[in-house]
């Protein structure tokens, strides 16, 4: 007789219920039930917070809105450039300001209903519509009246420069030559979302299944915090082309988990560097598994001139050139990123950076010599903000205490350390609570304009408080011109004046994209500036499929 | 009666929790929607707090979500824009319960065994190394013991996945993970009552009139024995059932632990006072609970 069965007796239910529990309970926790593995499981970072196109903001989001949704255009897998999507074709008029996009004969929603150039319009409108509330509606504003119809200035949508002239053609009207207007076209937010199906499910369509879908792939399964699974959408026009039919989009919060799962072969692919452990990189940096590449991102400090000693372009100047970056990178970072001398990262379309400040200790104690602090003598405590870095790796807090060193050693000022939460650094940052900020810009699309119209005096990601009428001029005129290389000049007067004569920021280092991936098996992954890799192009091979 | 009172004073005492959590969140720095990407205009980021209504009094959106509360609508997340926190709850609450009842289950199951056992050898190297055994389990906390656990039985031998939550062979080393605190802080309350109560006179006069040694154990002492585990086992449930951050987080399981921790990161206010209520409501519905196994087990307890 067990031990169980026995103590029964003096309680006589309590116990007995308890046991009883077990059976059921397995039962529970196996309830999910086992799935045959996809053809394709990628550790696709942290949880995806919407995948409707509109809403979107998130690199996790993004890459999984792309594989369900697609606009005129889109990105080539190679290159990352706009190729043609929803739109077989277009064209622009000789001033770049109004463009005529064809769609192809025979696009279908996947269950079955014909996408029109009114679908293209709806969901324009739906991004600007106030009621949506989209974080990314900005990215329609170079359309005539759209920001004024999001603002609420107007109210009849059909003002807004975008209409459809038949059930083919879409004709768009821009406010000034634009000329990554169809970079904007590949991107999620402008992605085409059917009409029919929102307008009968409301808030509640992206919960509603079968989701219709315009994209290469179908939504099958989203369970928050669990998986995505992705099957091909086989009414997508270009479905022939779409090479693994069932991908998995994990969201892993931890990247020791992320690599656990890759090692024993739950995951074919780690996107990011967030996801893979930082502390293990110079044992998977040798692994033929690690790819890397230059990437559209950019860390940098901000110094809030507001107020002094930082309202003195010739301190921030000094800040600037008593940073050892490539100690930074190589001692720290250790994956292989550039130091950044200049905002835009080297490498995007239609455009030559600008040079910024090098490592000059001398001159940096010069700088602050005239400025009035000679050896830092008189120099007032400041503090230097940053924010605790995702996947509770840290390197925004070694970053800065190298630079407090740096500082303190090279210039003789005292820089105190000041740690906050995501959230309220993001204030502090808003409200120019800080004097120098770490800071991160990733680019949205292959132009400099994506990071050089940051630092306007009216952006809201400015924060700054650096007002310059000079740069606003040249970003003003640049971005009138239709001629790339006068443009190009243009912009570049302006970055001078951010990273060289003004240096309201410190650009640190540029990014590097990273997939964790086994070459031999993983095919269709190509290195690129956005570092997008639309997932119909990507597949495994040795499932008996290829 | 007493416990009729008990449950009415439930009431106005999640009312008050959920006010205080309101609030509380509210006030801390940044909202839902500060991000190092600043909307285009400031047009856009008017028309988020409209639409989640944060441009209202506090007051005004504490009686709103009251409101919803009543009809048992807890309101959508802001963070997970295509999800209500009904949704999550809902999608997340079975995997944190049945994980944290496998581990009460597993707690259980060995702690109380070995805790008895060793008490019974009071002295004996059973009892030394069963102590020993427990005070193991009480002090490798989990962040240690769930990366040990995969590196051997997942990643060495295999016999276990190394993540995720698919089939019982997945919830096999969270369990473990979990439990093993539990299972050590079981067994010392039991091999401590044990102790206790087979030095107390009506053990003495049990055998006194020649019953026999195993039914004195487990008929007279163990009933006893077992209250101090039974005063744990209420917040040690609670403690479970809410307290799986780590192992959610290693293992990668879809619960509601993660979004417990995170929510408040990123203010996501609904998702917070939603999860607030929640365990509110756990907590004191398992202390009710454990008052009134009292009852029913020791004879010499009565509320009125």
């Amino acid at each position: 007789m067990s031990l169980a069965s026995r103590i029964r007796e003096p309680s006589p239910g309590a116990w007995r219920r308890l046991w009883s529990l077990w059976p059921g309970l397995l039962l529970l926790a196996g309830c999910t039930g086992s799935e045959p593995r996809a053809d394709l499981v990628i550790i696709n970072g942290p949880d995806p917070e919407t995948l409707d196109p509109a809403l979107g903001t998130g690199l996790e989001d993004l890459r999984v809105i792309g594989a369900l949704f697609e606009g005129l255009a889109r990105n080539d897998p190679v290159t990352a450039l706009p190729i043609p999507g929803l739109a077989e074709s277009w064209e622009v008029s000789p001033d770049g300001r109004v463009y005529t996009f064809h769609l192809r004969d025979h696009l279908w929603w996947s269950p079955g209903q014909p996408i029109t150039a009114n679908d293209v319009i709806y969901s324009w409108r739906r991004v600007l519509d106030p009621r949506t509330a989209s974080e990314y509606a900005g990215q329609l504003f170079y359309i005539k009246n759209g920001e004024a119809y999001n603002s609420g200035k107007i109210q009849d949508p059909s003002l807004i420069g975008a209409q459809a002239l038949d059930a083919r053609t879409v004709r768009v009207e821009l406010n000034h030559p634009t000329a990554f207007f169809l970079d904007l076209c590949a991107f999620q937010t402008l992605a085409v979302v059917p009409r029919h199906f929102i307008e009968k499910y409301g808030e509640d369509w992206m919960r509603t299944r079968p989701l219709p879908t315009s994209g290469p792939y179908l939504l099958q399964q989203w369970r928050l915090n669990d998986k995505i699974r992705l099957v091909k959408n086989p009414f997508y026009w270009d479905a022939a082309h779409t090479r693994s039919a069932v991908v998995d989009c994990l969201p892993i919060s931890a990247p020791n988990t992320a690599l656990n799962l890759y090692q024993t072969g739950g995951a074919d692919i780690i996107w990011d560097r967030d996801n893979i452990p930082n502390e293990l990189m110079d044992v998977l940096s040798r692994r033929p598994d690690y790819h890397t590449f230059p990437y559209q991102g950019t860390y940098f400090l901000r110094c809030n001139t507001t107020h002094p000693p930082f309202n003195d372009s010739r301190v921030r100047q000094a800040l600037a050139l008593a940073i050892d970056k490539h100690r930074l990178v190589e001692k720290i970072l250790r994956g292989g990123e550039p130091v950044a001398d200049h905002l835009v990262p080297d490498g995007t379309a239609h455009y030559l950076p600008a040079t910024g400040l090098g490592y000059d200790p001398p001159r940096a104690r010069r700088l602050l010599a005239q400025a009035g602090y000679p050896g830092g003598k008189g120099f007032p405590h400041c503090n230097y903000l940053f924010d605790s870095a995702s996947g509770g790796e840290k390197i925004h807090e070694k970053v800065a205490v190298e630079l407090k060193q740096m500082w303190r050693d090279q210039l003789g000022i005292q820089v105190d350390l000041k740690q906050m939460e995501k959230q309220a650094y993001q204030v502090a940052q808003n409200h120019f609570d800080y004097d120098i900020s770490r800071s991160t810009w990733i680019g949205d699309y292959n132009d400099p304009n994506t990071f050089l119209d940051l630092f306007r005096s009216d952006n809201g990601n400015n924060r700054t408080g650096w007002k310059n009428a000079a740069y606003d001029a040249y970003m003003e005129d640049a971005n009138r011109q239709v001629d790339l290389t006068r443009r190009a000049a243009l912009l570049r007067e302006a970055e001078t004046i951010l990273v060289s004569e003004e240096a309201p920021i410190i650009p640190i280092y540029f990014y590097v994209g990273f997939t964790y991936y086994n070459p031999a098996r993983i095919k269709g992954i190509y290195p690129n500036l956005l570092d997008d890799h639309p997932l119909n192009a990507v597949w495994k091979t040795g499932l008996g499929k290829d | 009666m007493y416990f009729l009172k008990r449950i009415l004073f439930l009431v106005p005492l999640l009312v008050l929790i959920s006010f205080l959590a309101f609030v509380l969140v509210h006030a801390l720095p940044g909202g839902p929607f500060d991000r190092e990407r600043a909307p285009a205009s400031p047009d856009i980021e008017r028309h988020l707090l409209a639409k989640y209504h944060l441009d209202e009094p506090i007051l005004k959106q504490y009686g709103r979500y009251l409101n919803g509360l009543l009809h048992g609508d807890f309101g959508p997340s802001m963070k997970y824009r295509n999800h209500s926190v009904s949704d999550i709850i809902a999608a997340g609450l079975p995997v944190s319960l049945s994980l944290g009842a496998l581990a009460f289950c597993f707690a259980m199951g060995v702690g109380l065994p070995l805790g008895f056992f060793t008490a019974v050898h009071k002295g004996h190297w059973q009892d030394y190394l069963g102590s020993l055994a427990a005070a193991v389990g009480i002090c490798v906390p989990s962040l240690v013991l769930g990366p040990l656990l995969i590196m051997l039985l997942a990643i060495k031998w295999r016999w276990f996945p190394v993540a995720l939550w698919a089939s019982p062979w997945h919830a096999v080393l969270p369990t473990l993970t979990l439990g093993l605190y539990f299972a050590g802080r079981v067994a010392r309350l039991m091999h401590e009552g044990m102790l206790a109560t087979l030095h107390s006179e009506f053990i003495t006069t049990a055998r006194a009139k020649g019953l026999s040694e195993t039914s004195i154990l487990l008929k007279h002492a163990f009933r006893l024995a077992v209250l101090p585990v039974l005063s744990y086992s209420g917040p040690m449930l609670a403690d479970l059932l809410t307290g799986t951050f780590v192992v959610e987080n290693l293992f990668q399981i879809p619960g509601l632990g993660v979004f417990t921790v995170n929510s408040s990161l990123n203010a996501d206010y609904t998702m917070v006072v939603g999860l607030v209520l929640l365990y509110a409501v756990l907590l004191l519905v398992l202390n009710l609970a454990v008052d009134f196994t009292h009852c029913l087990l020791d004879p010499r307890v009565r509320y009125d």
